[in-house]
């Protein structure tokens, strides 16, 4: 009988100390998986501007980033019509997109009855789901032609086109992070609005609007993030041709464009592809100063 | 009176702008499933692609994309889980938390096209694994991370204090509630992030084409990770803008089709277990 109970105790001490172990263990098993994400995040940045840094062996910076001559069997390697490119793009489908956006994301927060609202999130889960190439597809097969017909002495390719994808591939970014910001203000704010006798859209737009300005901001940042990354859909429909142009409906292309052209046909290694290297590191650098933007807003949000 | 007319004219424009984000969704849906609809049958989904002449099929990019997702799946849903773990539960406000988080962010926030040539840098030179079908998977698992982990964090905030107390007043350790109290009971939001990351991998193309490559091996199905394998989005991408098959259109509008019917069917899939993980751990619709 004693020796039993001993027994029991002994084995709810063995199982107390097996369970400490796992549970301190464990622990340290996840904040590895946290730690492994930094990891990755040093070495992409390594690996990617290691690459990119070897192109100033054979070109100066101020020729690689001035120059809009590109022509990598002649040696020449200036990326000015990418990154102005890339630049006008993603300002033309903020433009859009981001106005568009945050008009649904206030009718859908403020205006819309609860059943539309549900309906419009599931939209919204929709569009997040659908793959770039598919918005290219339906870019080649149905927005090029109708510019072609619309304008009958272009090619249809061009900033038009890719702005137009672009504008639709970047709303479900904007509405969903503004609906939420503009949801979570607090409702005492609205209930004294009104109390002055102000209107709904008033209120909306001089109370509710203004506080939850900061996530609106940051909405529009990370769509901006979104569009300068964007590849596969911008490259089937700005035309690709490495020119600085001053209209919508010439072929130029981007960053991500150039590439993605030109990385296939390249030797690792060789300045072409160092060259390709060091724009994947500009667009690395914009989207890291992007993130550190959304922390500064964030951080005065809160102080 | 004024101040009504203004009040309706911008509620106008609100609703608009709603009519017009569904309408576009709408409108994309109908256009993608309508020229490429007609295309599929038997054929087209199981064959295999032909390079030079028509009637080529989608069988070996279909199967590679399945194989690609589960890989990767395999790596990100763990791993991911886990640092969403650790930040919610462990984490303490010093510099290495404030490290992980800005990696996080950083990591949702870089261009596809970077990670494709992080992923062909290590995977398909450095390790030697070439184009192959385990590279473009361990790429994009680490695509997906940052939203499982912030998904993750995110549901277990917003598990009442409540369960934990009680349980950790049981006597369990912080483990043994984690496990079987806030996991099971912020499950139903962690299946949100893990849509988002089959949504991503099922369409992802900038990542895989320099570390999984645009052909596929001959044998079908090919299990051998190391052995290349493009996927369906890239297998799109390919016979539009550089691929010679003279019935690129009618593949293209296909592969569309597909793509989109398994977003719909994957979203109506999660969306349903996710109300029944929600009914049996919540008691609630």
């Amino acid at each position: 009988m004693e020796q039993s109970a001993r027994y029991v105790v002994r084995r709810k001490e063995r199982t107390s100390i097996v369970n400490s172990i796992v549970d301190n263990s464990m622990k340290y098993l996840l904040l590895l998986c946290a730690l492994l994400t930094v990891f990755i995040v040093a070495s992409i940045i390594v690996y990617v501007s290691k690459n990119g840094i070897n192109v100033f062996k054979e070109i100066t910076v101020e020729g690689f980033f001035t120059s809009d001559y590109w022509s990598p069997d002649e040696g020449e390697f200036g990326i000015l019509a990418f990154w102005r490119g890339t630049l006008i793009l993603t300002l033309l489908a903020i433009t859009i997109g981001g106005a568009l956006g945050v008009l649904c994301a206030i009718y859908m927060s403020k205006f819309a009855p609860k059943k539309i609202r549900e309906v419009m999130k599931f939209a919204i889960d929709i569009f997040v789901g659908i793959p770039s190439v598919v918005y290219g597809f339906i870019g080649l097969t149905v927005i090029v032609p109708l510019i072609r017909e619309v304008f009958p002495d272009s090619t249809g390719f061009g900033f038009l086109p890719a702005a137009i994808i672009l504008s639709i591939m970047i709303l479900p970014t904007v509405i969903s992070i503004s609906e939420a910001s503009i949801s979570s203000v607090d409702k005492s704010y609205e209930e004294a609005s009104y109390a002055l006798g102000a209107t709904k859209v008033q209120t909306v737009f001089s109370v509710v609007l203004p506080s939850a300005l900061p996530g609106i901001i940051t909405a529009i940042i990370l769509a901006m993030a979104r569009a300068l990354g964007e590849t596969m859909a911008v490259q089937m429909v700005i035309g690709n041709t490495p020119q600085v142009v001053n209209s919508l409906l010439e072929p130029t292309i981007t960053l991500t464009t150039g590439i993605v052209m030109d990385m296939g046909s390249c030797e690792f290694g060789s300045t072409w592809s160092n060259a390709l290297f060091m724009m994947a590191t500009v667009l690395l650098m914009v989207s890291i100063l992007l993130i550190l933007i959304i922390r500064l807003i964030q951080r005065r949000q809160v102080s | 009176m004024f101040v009504k007319i203004k009040d309706m004219i911008v509620t106008l424009i609100l609703k608009l702008a709603a009519v017009l984000v569904v309408g576009i969704l709408v409108w994309f849906l109908y256009m993608v499933l309508a020229q490429g609809l007609p295309v599929l049958n038997k054929e087209f989904l199981l064959g295999m692609p032909k390079e030079m002449e028509e009637g080529g099929g989608i069988g070996p990019e279909l199967f590679n994309t399945f194989y690609i997702l589960v890989l990767s799946l395999i790596f990100t849903i763990p791993v991911g889980i886990g640092a969403g773990i650790y930040l919610a539960e462990y984490a303490k406000d010093n510099i290495i938390t404030r490290m992980i988080r800005l990696s996080i962010e950083t990591l949702a926030s870089v261009p596809s096209i970077v990670f494709g040539l992080f992923g062909m840098v290590i995977f398909v030179i450095k390790f030697k694994f070439g184009f192959s079908i385990l590279g473009g998977a361990l790429t994009l698992s680490i695509v997906n991370l940052p939203v499982v982990v912030s998904v993750t964090e995110t549901a277990l905030r917003e598990v009442p204090q409540t369960y934990k107390e009680a349980s950790l007043a049981l006597g369990t350790t912080k483990w043994q509630t984690i496990m079987s109290i806030m996991l099971p009971t912020a499950f139903h939001k962690i299946i949100n992030g893990i849509k988002l990351a089959v949504g991503r991998a099922i369409g992802e193309s900038a990542v895989l084409i320099f570390t999984a490559g645009t052909s596929i091996s001959r044998n079908y199905p090919e299990f051998n990770p190391l052995s290349s394998g493009e996927t369906l989005s890239v297998h799109l991408w390919y016979v539009k803008s550089i691929g010679l098959v003279p019935d690129a259109e009618r593949i293209a509008a296909g592969s569309s089709a597909v793509l989109i019917i398994l977003v719909l069917v994957i979203n109506v899939f999660m969306n349903f277990y996710e109300k029944r993980l929600r009914l049996k751990f919540l008691g609630v619709k």
